[in-house]
């Protein structure tokens, strides 16, 4: 499997604030890869360095086999991005703005152009400073998913975007996959990427905390357990793996780390289990439990 | 009004560099006449004569204004630098207003303050009243000032009415400017046309035979009121009238239109983009196109007037051989056409050079305001895009100066002639528009730096002979080294020195551009 980004110990300070501080991100060609982190994390400032447009202070960095500070200009035919918040001239209108991004590409592709406007349900000929937030996004996201590159590098392309188009948006990541290119999403919402990504990585305060498959990241969660048990759990809160013991009698609730199932399992069934309801694991534990320490 | 006290005080934080350096620069420019003038002609006599070569000279006129009264020491004082302030005045007013209605509806931060309890119309009552207030305060300071300096009392508090009357319309009529487009980029050039007719319905109404240009002009008005002569209280009637209608209309229109809608309409555009915007150079040119033509009609409509006057007073001359002496002596060996050609030339390359920086600045703009970033992810290198920008600076002053040559030598009749002396202005703006290069390129945050810059060459050669400053301080112009054509015998050296520093500036700064983050 060929790697499309592959980043390491990425550090980027902004005066005394230190924006990315030893990030480490692999997308491998042909997956769409989740990139996950609050508001302030770092995925600006990632992607602006994958772009050329921020200079790293350490760290190794390649894009698509090059150097993503060096080589701009060849890199950039062969990749689209959607900035976070899509500014056009108030001057030209949408289908100009969408014209002129791809040819300074390489080329737009006419016919997905018309067929994209056309689900967008976008119109071309409106002035950039009329358009509202969520139409702006849409002007870039045509723009960038209207070109036949290898590598779309999204950031938070969705906000402002109402839920129909979100799941236009939705529509178009899954095609774009199946044509075998890359997309780097970076989002603060979990569910929005946990339906779309092959991997995700999750960052906080610019460093990866998480990274991996949705099913790799699945085992890091925690399962809830409500049991019904024959006689009184004992040894259970000396277990590896068991979190917020709380035992009523025979009755016992708590969460197990997904991957630590079997063993609380058969420790429970020695006792004998009468009823027993699990709840699966969300990924949204998994990132607030990330969250969370950021903010205390 | 709710809210339109925590607006003001949130403008006045946000102003707190840009409206004190306002206040400064247009005070001390007020102070400098009577600070120079009582130097330089103690003597009633002295005064007497310099006013009346100034009242007979049609093309003086044209440019400051009249005096009207040469007996009076202060008319004396403030005839040259009282139409500049005014128009320094205007666009302080003018940029204010524009800054805190119309920028924010367009950037969106006005829906964010509009969903907070704030009146509908205390955004507008807010900029007003910072406007007004930064206005009042200039007047103040300067009313002081020249009492402190000993002019005549009811003169000076003339003056400072008048001065803030002009600020007061300019004021009002941002107000209904910022009503009208969409874009405060467009509304705030609709200001500065406004403001240049203005300046040349007085300029023709001084100068002519005809007084009434005058009276349509805002800015003939307040010279209308005629302080230190037969002061003419009821032109204030006329003054603050008009800031009073023209404020109505501001409240009259926002009442009747939406947040972030403009009153005149907009139409739709193309659906799909020209091959012109196929490259950098053609973005540029799209967003750098109208700048240029409206620049260019400008200047060919200046160079026209300037070669028009120039004829006219040679034919006035011609009957008058005493004051043909007169201005002969003063002058020295050029003739006096050539010497006003020159100066106009001149002042024009100084304007011509707010051109080059404003167009240069265009980068930082699009940096700032985050549309760089989308084209700089393209196949386009930073280098072209830098470039695309640059060249309306270096080549578009180019046109500008050619248009004002061409106009000004066919109306006054040696079109090669006064074609070079224009041109000759090119290396001065070409430093200006490389220095604006290199703060963009090394320090980008203070990219805006080349307008104080300018501004302080700007005075150096307004007042440096005023003031008698010592050489070494007038050196530091680029202006003061173009050699002052029509007239002179040209030196190249100067020339190439100005355009070789521009050049490296300009590499410096190109250099700079392709090492540093862009900031998003
Ligand atoms: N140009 C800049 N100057 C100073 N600080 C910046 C700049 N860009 C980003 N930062 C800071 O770097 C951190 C990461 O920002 P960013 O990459 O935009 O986060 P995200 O996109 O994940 O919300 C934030 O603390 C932000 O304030
Ligand atoms: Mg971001």
């Amino acid at each position: 499997m060929t790697v499309a980004i592959s980043v390491s110990g990425l550090r980027k300070a902004f005066g005394p604030a230190t924006a990315l501080d030893g990030l480490d991100l692999t997308v491998n060609t042909g997956e769409v890869h989740g990139f996950l982190g609050p508001n302030g994390a770092g995925k600006s400032t990632t992607i602006r360095v994958l772009l050329g447009l921020l200079r790293a202070d350490a760290g190794t960095v390649r894009l698509l086999d090059g150097d993503p500070w060096r080589d701009v200009a060849t890199l950039h035919r062969r990749l689209a991005y959607v900035p976070g918040d899509v500014t056009l001239w108030p001057n030209l209108t949408g289908g100009e703005v969408i014209d002129l991004l791809g040819r300074l590409r390489g080329g737009t592709n006419t016919k997905r152009k018309a067929e994209l406007l056309e689900r967008f349900d976008l119109d071309p000929r409106k002035k950039g400073r009329t358009y509202s937030k969520g139409n702006r996004q849409k002007v870039a996201l045509v723009a960038a998913l209207a070109s036949d590159v290898e590598l779309l590098l999204l950031d938070e392309p969705t906000s402002g975007l109402d839920p129909l188009m979100e799941e236009v948006f939705s529509e178009c990541v899954k095609e774009v996959r199946q044509q075998g290119r890359t997309v780097l999403l970076s989002s603060h919402i979990l569910s929005e990427v946990e339906s779309l990504c092959d991997r995700v990585s999750i960052i906080r305060k610019g460093r990866t905390v998480e990274t991996g498959s949705m099913a790799d990241l699945r085992h890091l969660t925690r399962t809830s357990i409500t049991a019904e048990l024959s006689g009184a759990p004992n040894g259970l809160s000396t277990l590896a793996g068991v979190h917020n013991l709380d035992v009523q009698g025979t009755r016992l609730r708590c969460e197990v780390d997904t991957d630590k199932l079997t063993p609380v399992l058969s420790a429970l069934s020695t006792v004998g289990v009468r009823s027993l309801t699990s709840q699966p694991p969300t990924l949204e534990e998994l990132f607030l439990r990330h969250y969370e320490d950021d903010l205390s | 009004m709710s809210g339109t006290w925590s607006l003001i005080r949130l403008a006045l934080r946000r102003d707190r560099i840009a409206l004190p350096a306002w206040i400064l620069g247009i005070f001390v420019m007020a102070i400098s006449g009577p600070a120079s003038f009582q130097q330089l002609y103690p003597t009633q006599a002295e005064r007497t004569a310099l006013a009346q070569t100034i009242d007979g000279n049609p093309a003086m006129v044209g440019v400051y204004g009249r005096i009207y009264d040469v007996a009076d020491a202060g008319g004396l004082a403030t005839w040259k630098t009282a139409p500049l302030c005014l128009v320094l005045v205007a666009l302080m007013s003018l940029f204010t207003v524009m800054k805190h209605t119309r920028a924010e509806e367009e950037s969106g931060r006005r829906e964010l303050v509009g969903a907070g309890v704030v009146g509908r119309s205390a955004p507008l009552t807010a900029a007003i009243l910072v406007a007004l207030g930064a206005n009042l305060l200039l007047a103040v300071i300067t009313v002081l000032a020249f009492l402190g300096s000993k002019m005549p009392v009811d003169g000076t508090l003339y003056y400072g009415a008048a001065f803030f009357g002009g600020g007061a319309i300019f004021t009002a009529l941002a107000a209904v400017l910022a009503q009208l487009t969409e874009s405060a980029r467009s509304a705030n050039g609709i200001g500065v046309a406004v403001l240049a007719v203005t300046y040349v319905l007085r300029a023709a109404g001084d100068s002519g035979t005809q007084s009434w240009p005058t009276w349509l002009s805002p800015i003939g008005w307040t010279q209308q009121v005629r302080p230190f002569a037969d002061q003419r209280p009821w032109v204030f009637l006329l003054i603050f009238g008009a800031a009073l209608a023209l404020l109505a209309l501001a409240y009259a229109l926002a009442a009747r239109r939406d947040i972030a809608a403009g009153a005149l309409p907009t139409r739709l555009g193309a659906p799909e983009g020209s091959w012109v915007l196929s490259s950098s150079f053609g973005l540029a040119w799209r967003l750098q196109r109208g700048g240029l033509f409206g620049w260019t009609l400008g200047f060919a409509l200046g160079g026209l007037a300037a070669g028009t006057l120039a004829k006219d007073v040679s034919s006035m001359l011609a009957g008058n051989q005493q004051m043909a002496d007169l201005l002969h002596t003063l002058g020295g060996a050029r003739s006096f056409e050539e010497s006003y050609l020159s100066l106009m030339f001149s002042i024009l390359g100084i304007v011509a050079s707010v051109y080059a920086v404003s167009a240069v600045l265009r980068l930082r703009a699009e940096e700032t305001e985050g549309r760089a970033e989308p084209v700089l992810a393209t196949g386009v290198g930073r280098l072209s895009w830098s470039l695309s920008h640059i060249a309306f600076a270096l080549l578009g002053s180019a046109v500008l100066m050619t248009a004002l040559g061409l106009t000004a030598g066919l109306a006054y009749g040696s079109p090669a002639t006064l074609l070079g002396a224009a041109l000759v202005q090119l290396p001065a703006i070409w430093l200006l528009a490389g220095l604006t290069v290199a703060l963009f390129g090394l320090l980008p945050r203070l990219s805006s730096a080349a307008w104080a810059a300018l501004v302080v060459f700007l005075l150096i050669g307004e007042l440096g002979g005023l003031l008698k400053l010592d050489q070494w301080i007038m050196d530091i112009s680029p202006y003061s080294h173009i050699p002052k054509l029509p007239g002179e015998s040209v030196s190249w050296s100067p020339l190439i020195w100005l355009t070789a520093i521009a050049a490296v500036l300009l590499t410096a700064g190109l250099t700079g551009i392709r090492r540093r983050d862009l900031t998003a």
